[in-house]
């Protein structure tokens, strides 16, 4: 029941761009244009960059928590995998409407469903990072002499960290996907471009838009793969080549999708 | 005391919505009731079905042959990545600004986004049986169709089915924008507030969401039931 409107919205539309050949003939991409309205797409940017940064960081904040609860308690494990898997299978567009009689309209509501979207990746990846140290690596601490926290802060979490950073990777390009929705929540960002009046038959506005995120996710991926570089330094050093084979094979698994 | 909990009503009005016709919001026509949410469900399967089969028929065969081959990992682990960054929405605009719309243009779109998780996770599954298995199969005998088929593809039901379940829900949740593209859907429920009002905005997001959990567990039960009887076993003593 949408379309009939979207058809009659969008000679109204056209007359508003500026009046080139190239936007009268809805023209795949018209450069000209994009170069003289470019500024009409730096808020909707932002706003996008602020959802994913707030939910991807809220998310981590509490998948972490539910990892260290569930660290030493591991019958917890499936429970919260269980929780988080629901919320992972919940369409996100849904979620969006279910909140809005308790949250209201706006921002708030786009980002409370959208960290709740990023726990079951962030938490299964913490969670398979602290499982798979090594044995050795621990006992080496213990003979140390290191309490269980120091263990789990000194040895554990660090060694877990590209296993951690590769959910944050995944969580973050997710989200900058799944936050184009965001606008029908009321929360802004690039998806606004995309619904407001009959965006949708406009092909240059839609090819920029998709050009954005696509942009995004990259950026974000890329950065997210410098920090984890930088933390992981240790890596280069001493590893056989065993090690490293055995290492490209969990790499493989990472790359898996996971459900329930 | 009231007000903390007024968004119960809004809830009780929904299932209203849900069971019993109404007068459409701006007048005219009669919306809701069980007879439209019965249309739009079967919509919603239908476009989401069509979707998951073509993604199916695309990615499994060839996850299947290059995780075999143990060649493409690059392909096979990129395009699931990949996958992971396209934007349903976009996805959807790019369809109606230079494809058209419709059920078949909608049902080929969803299966764009099925295709990576089913392909990615069908080469890693084939990829990481033991080689041993593969090993024991050939000294049997076998040919290299029916290691393929009746060895690694049984053994990596378990992950297979993972990437299966993870389509499936893209699709289904992206089916939910399908209205954009003049496809009703039960998301037409949740778009088209002008029309159902915030009652039937809210049942929408409901049976989206129920839809959606319904699917899943149906697939759940599913990959119970394909996987082979042993690595059932072993699955659950490794977890015991």
């Amino acid at each position: 029941m949408l379309s009939p409107t979207i058809a009659q919205a969008s000679s109204d539309f056209f007359r508003d761009r500026s009046d080139s050949n190239c936007i009268q003939d809805n023209g795949a991409f018209c450069a000209g244009w994009v170069i003289d309205n470019f500024d009409r797409y730096v808020d909707p940017l932002l706003q996008h960059v602020v959802l994913v940064v707030v939910s991807v960081g809220l998310g981590f904040l509490i998948a972490f928590a539910m990892a260290l609860a569930s660290h030493r308690r591991r019958w917890l494990v499936p429970s919260f995998l269980g929780a988080t898997g629901v919320l992972y299978t919940i369409p996100s567009l849904a979620f969006f409407f279910l909140l809005l009689p308790i949250t209201g309209r706006g921002t708030d509501t786009a980002i409370v469903a959208l960290t709740a979207y990023t726990l079951q990746i962030i938490y299964r990846n913490i969670v398979a990072g602290l499982a798979g140290i090594p044995r050795d690596a621990k006992d080496a601490g213990r003979g140390m002499g290191m309490t269980e926290q120091q263990l789990l802060w000194r040895v554990e979490l660090p060694l877990a960290v590209p296993e951690i950073i590769a959910g944050l990777r995944i969580a973050t390009v997710s989200t900058v996907a799944i936050a184009t929705l965001a606008v029908f929540a009321g929360g802004g960002g690039l998806g606004s471009e995309i619904v407001a009046g009959s965006n949708i038959t406009f092909r240059t506005g839609v090819v920029t838009t998709s050009a954005l995120l696509i942009g995004m996710a990259i950026a974000f991926d890329v950065l997210l793969l410098l920090v984890q570089r930088r933390l992981t330094r240790w890596r280069s050093v001493g590893e056989g080549r065993g090690a490293r084979r055995a290492d490209r094979l969990r790499t493989l698994s990472r790359h898996a999708h996971r459900m329930g | 005391m009231t007000v903390p909990l007024a968004f119960l009503d809004s809830f009780s009005g929904a299932f209203d919505f849900i069971f019993s016709q109404r007068e459409s919001f701006g007048g005219g026509t009669q919306v809701g009731g069980l007879g439209q949410v019965w249309e739009l469900t079967l919509e919603h399967l239908k476009v989401s079905g069509v979707a998951l089969a073509v993604s199916l028929a695309l990615a499994l065969p060839l996850g299947v042959l290059l995780g075999h081959r143990r060649t493409g990992e690059l392909f096979a682990v990129a395009a699931g990545n990949a996958g992971r960054a396209i934007p349903e929405l976009a996805l959807i605009a790019l369809l109606v600004a230079f494809v058209g719309t419709g059920t078949i243009n909608v049902a080929i779109a969803l299966a764009v986004l099925g295709i990576p998780p089913i392909l990615t996770n069908t080469f890693v599954g084939v990829h990481q049986v033991d080689p041993q298995a593969v090993g024991a199969a050939r000294g049997m005998g076998m040919s290299e169709l029916q290691i393929a088929l009746r060895v690694e593809l049984p053994l990596a039901v378990p992950t297979i089915m993972s990437g299966v379940r993870t389509s499936a829900i893209n699709i289904i949740a992206t089916a939910t924008i399908a209205p954009l593209a003049g496809v009703l859907t039960l998301g037409d429920f949740i778009l088209a507030r002008n029309v159902y009002g915030d009652e039937g905005v809210l049942a929408g997001a409901i049976l989206v969401a129920l839809l959606a959990l319904t699917v899943e567990l149906t697939l759940a039960a599913v990959q119970w039931a394909l996987t082979p009887r042993g690595l059932r076993l072993q699955r659950t003593e490794a977890s015991a």
